[in-house]
């Protein structure tokens, strides 16, 4: 489908954990296949506990034990080069990281180091990459790039603890945006913000696909952000992707029971008040049930889907879906 | 601003408080004793064969109460003790009859403090550094066998190590002199022969000092680096590609070094402690020798000074300590 | 059970565990000794050791085997006393000012800092001096006992501030259970662990300070324990004359306890840290 920039292969990342002889294996990421493209938002939704940031760590290449990476490969599309993650050395992938991509993590409030003024921060990032730079140069780098994006370059002087939430998550976004990466993965920007917050947020990753023209991978359970903000939504659940496509699709003629269930919850998905999420909870990854791992939560559960992972079908050219109620071939049943 | 109120009021208060209560507590315990110390200056004279006349044994026993700061009522005895300590008076010692005690104490304060603050200078810096590394290097082998040196190490008491070192260095190797600040016989002056002098008697107590206190230090900073590792800001920086040399000092050492400055002023009294023993077991002679001679000869009025100038300085230098630690700890001036 | 054989994995925990359960062997030893120990010139004197006498004779006439096993023994129960002692003081302060919070628990914090900042050490000095001529074991654990509470006090009160947030607290008093049940029974499985590594702690920096004061000539000298037999090796001039089993047998004994109690202690709190825990599930 043109120009990627990162593709997994069967993918399977899990935590091997060895409490006092006893081994226990979590199955965060469970076969997954995904190929982000030049130029898009690609959306990951699902509740949480279903391995979404354990897949952003493996997509960005920060894989540290007790995670292991089990099979599959993922692979960056460098200056029209593929390039296998598992293939470079640490020096080589510090170096990718920020230049080609960068990483906006949970929780911006608590990423910045304390002791350090923020420009200070962004003076450590710029350093660390781009060689030759004074600290004032690299200032005014810091300053230009909250002023291209409308923030207030006030903030530069501040230490972290003196800003808002909202306010350092911008700063986040604005930092992971500056040195031009080709990828920016973004994991939960919007949680633990009021929505009026949530908006500018929003319309700060707009604004920066839209200058950048770059590809961002965006991780929330907030299906109105999605709707928002996404081109292509993958729907995770239990490490696997259950079904994948634009958004308008998965909007208006989703397939994948999960997937009506996550749209059905809006605007406010998580919330304990509201009703309308899945009954039950999400299996837990380390004591998975045989078949497909939605079985049990599902109204129309079939035999084999207690016994047999459903393969993952295309329905069409950019929809996939991994369900037994759907067969190769058929439209779908529709629910 | 509340910086002031805040944080500088109760400290100081603390303060006055702590330096009040803890002198009270030095003006009452010699007078808990049911053994009335003029009656037994006076005893021990009479066992060394002199005799007095009455009459001027009654002026004598006037000045010795006098001296000893027991003239009048409790009330009137407190009253006067405070009076002179301002004066800096704390009487007049026994071990070395009639010279007052502050001239004792000021002959041997420079020998004292010169060991004490090079040799915390050196261990809280030296140790902190290494247990740093240690610390974010815990996977290394040199960090664990730094680990296990150090936890045979810390165990030990100023006393027990000190006489070991002493034993080693002096008796059976004989590198080092057994005791004392200089060899005998030798005069003060500040010259190189005399520097050298004092530096070859000052090494053991120091090395003593140095050796236990980093061997504190070390033990302590890897367990704080090893909490700080896993803070958010530090895989944030990770994240962001940030060149491993400055992750180590900027974000890792620069953020375990502030508890570790609470720390010293917390353990600045076990440290004063361990070097005034240490100071007994070579002979060295700082107010640790003073000590020691005062207990053997039962001299209250040396302890009591020596006790209420300890308290003092160290109180203070842990107020000095506090006053410094915002200008580490941004969240603490800007808060 | 499950505990000790998860304690056992950590080489210190195993290594420190067999040092002290040989430790209290010997100084039970003590309950069999032919001499008694306050008595002199039993045996020959400054003699070598040898199957007769294992570890040789001092200036006195004494048996320094039989004699360490007293010394042990005795160090120990000073160490216990105090250290249990201080404990139950340092439980009390730390449950009240973490529990009940506000002004008494700054009082009571205020006043643990001021044990904290003060020199100890000197004051210890001029009370033993005052007791001098009166000092049991009992005495000096008591005195030794006055002043090891309030580091711990403090770790203590952290512990009962963090619990006091758990959800399990709100459910309790919402409940109505009243505050002295909810913090014995519910707090107490958390805190016995830690009190159990503060209380080894403690015992070691008693059995220091002891040996500290046997130097200072501040405790009986009659009473064998470690600080005392070191004491008379010293005053005898046994480094001088060559008695290296007389000065040792205590030096060695007293650096085996120190080691054995810090590794118990440290091994038996980094079990306890739910960080270090996760650190130890390996990769």
């Amino acid at each position: 489908m043109g120009n990627p920039v990162l593709r997994t292969e069967q993918l399977k990342a899990f935590y091997v954990l060895d409490i006092h002889g006893d081994q226990k294996i979590v199955k965060a990421v469970n076969e997954v296949n995904l190929e982000i493209q030049n130029n898009e938002v690609y959306g990951i939704a699902g509740e949480s506990g279903c391995g979404k940031t354990t897949l952003l760590k493996a997509l960005y290449g920060a894989i540290e034990p007790p995670l292991r990476l089990i099979g599959g490969k993922v692979s960056y599309f460098v200056d029209g080069e593929e390039l296998e993650i598992s293939s470079l050395n640490s020096e080589q992938k510090r170096q990718l990281r920020w230049e080609f991509v960068s990483y906006v993590p949970q929780g911006a409030m608590s990423v910045f180091n304390p002791v350090i003024k923020l420009k200070e921060t962004f003076w450590d990032f710029i350093d660390s990459h781009v060689a030759g730079k004074t600290r004032q140069e690299a200032f005014d780098i810091a300053t230009g790039q909250l002023r291209y994006l409308g923030l207030p370059i006030e903030l530069l002087d501040a230490y972290p603890h003196q800003l808002s939430g909202g306010r350092k998550q911008r700063i986040a976004i604005a930092l992971a945006a500056l040195l031009s990466p080709r990828i920016i993965i973004c994991d939960e920007p919007t949680t633990a913000l009021d929505v009026v917050v949530q908006r500018g947020v929003v319309q700060l990753l707009k604004e920066i696909q839209g200058k950048l023209k770059n590809s961002i991978i965006l991780v929330t359970h907030d299906m109105g952000v999605q709707a928002n903000v996404a081109d292509r939504i993958g729907i995770m659940y239990a490490g696997k992707i259950v079904e994948e496509a634009s958004t308008e699709t998965i909007f208006a003629s989703s397939l994948h029971p999960y997937t009506r269930y996550l749209i059905n919850s809006l605007p406010r998905f998580g919330d304990k008040a509201t009703r309308e999420s899945a009954p039950g909870n999400p299996p837990s990854l380390s004591d998975l049930p045989d078949g497909c791992p939605f079985h049990v939560r599902c109204p129309y559960a079939l035999d084999i889907c207690k016994s047999q992972m459903p393969p993952t079908i295309e329905v069409d050219s950019s929809h996939k879906v991994a369900c037994w109620l759907i067969q190769e071939g058929d439209d779908g049943k529709a629910s | 601003m509340t910086f002031i109120r805040g944080y500088l009021i109760p400290r100081l208060v603390q303060y006055i408080l702590v330096i009040f209560i803890g002198l009270t507590v030095v003006f009452i315990i010699p007078r808990l004793t049911p053994s009335d110390p003029v009656r037994r200056t006076i005893a021990q004279l009479r066992s060394m064969g002199s005799y007095l006349e009455p009459a001027t044994m009654n002026s004598f026993i006037e000045d010795l109460n006098e001296m000893y700061g027991l003239e009048g009522s409790m009330l009137e005895q407190y009253g006067a003790f405070w009076v002179r300590l301002f004066h800096g008076d704390f009487g007049v010692s026994f071990f070395q009859f009639p010279t007052p005690v502050n001239k004792l104490i000021k002959t041997a304060l420079p020998w004292t403090l010169s060991l004490l603050l090079l040799t915390t200078i050196i261990s809280w810096t030296v140790g902190n550094i290494i247990g740093g590394l240690a610390g974010y290097y815990s996977r290394s082998r040199w960090s664990r066998v730094l680990d296990t040196i150090t936890m045979v190490i810390r165990p030990l008491p100023y006393y027990i190590f000190s006489f070991g070192l002493l034993l080693l260095l002096a008796y059976v190797f004989e590198i080092f002199p057994v005791s004392g600040g200089t060899d005998i016989g030798r005069r003060i002056e500040f010259n190189l022969p005399f520097i050298l002098d004092v530096l070859k008697h000052a090494f053991l107590p120091a090395l003593s000092l140095v050796i236990l206190g980093t061997a504190a230090w070390f033990q302590t900073m890897k367990l704080v680096v090893q909490n700080v590792n896993a803070e958010n800001f530090v895989q944030y920086a990770k994240l962001g590609g940030v060149k491993q040399g400055r992750l180590v000092s900027r974000y890792v050492i620069r953020n375990a070094m502030l508890p570790q400055i609470t720390v010293l002023a917390l353990q600045l009294g076990q440290i004063f402690s361990g070097a005034l023993i240490t100071e007994i077991v070579f002979s060295y002679p700082g107010l640790g020798l003073l000590l020691y001679n005062a207990i053997l000869t039962g001299d209250y009025n040396l302890i009591m000074g020596i006790t209420a100038l300890s308290i003092v300085a160290i109180t203070t230098a842990i107020l000095i300590i506090d006053l410094l630690y915002p200008f580490f700890d941004p969240r603490i001036r800007y808060s | 059970m499950k505990t000790l054989k998860d304690l056992f994995r950590d080489y210190r925990f195993a290594i420190s565990f067999c040092i002290l359960v040989v430790l209290l062997i010997f100084a039970s030893l003590s309950f069999f000794s032919p001499y008694d120990p306050t008595f002199w010139g039993t045996v020959p004197r400054d003699l070598e050791p040898s199957w007769t006498y294992l570890l040789g004779t001092n200036s006195k006439g004494q048996d320094i085997f039989w004699q360490a096993t007293f010394a042990v023994r005795n160090s120990l129960i000073i160490a216990l006393i105090a250290a249990s002692l201080s404990r139950v003081v340092a439980v009390l302060v730390g449950m009240v000012a973490g529990y009940k919070g506000g002004f008494t628990g700054t009082v009571l914090m205020f006043i643990s800092d001021v044990f904290l900042v003060i020199p100890l050490f000197l004051v210890i000095v001029m009370l033993a001096m005052l007791v001098r001529e009166k000092m049991t074991l009992i005495t000096l654990g008591l005195l030794l006992a006055i002043f090891g509470w309030a580091w711990d006090a403090r770790i203590i009160r952290s512990q009962i501030l963090s619990l006091r947030e758990r959800e399990f607290t709100q459910t309790a008093v919402l409940s109505g259970t009243g505050t002295v049940p909810l913090v014995l029974k519910e707090y107490m499985p958390f805190t016995t662990p830690l009190v159990f590594s503060t209380l080894i702690n403690n015992m070691s920096w008693v059995i220091g300070l002891e040996i500290t004061l046997a130097y200072l000539g501040l405790v009986n000298l009659e009473i064998p324990t470690l600080g005392t037999m070191l004491q008379w090796a010293i005053s005898y001039q046994a480094v001088l004359l060559g008695y290296w089993w007389w000065i040792l047998t205590p030096i060695i004994l007293s650096i085996l306890l120190f080691v054995a109690l810090y590794w118990l202690s440290v091994s038996i709190s980094e079990y306890l840290d739910p960080r270090t825990r996760i650190q130890r599930v390996g990769a």
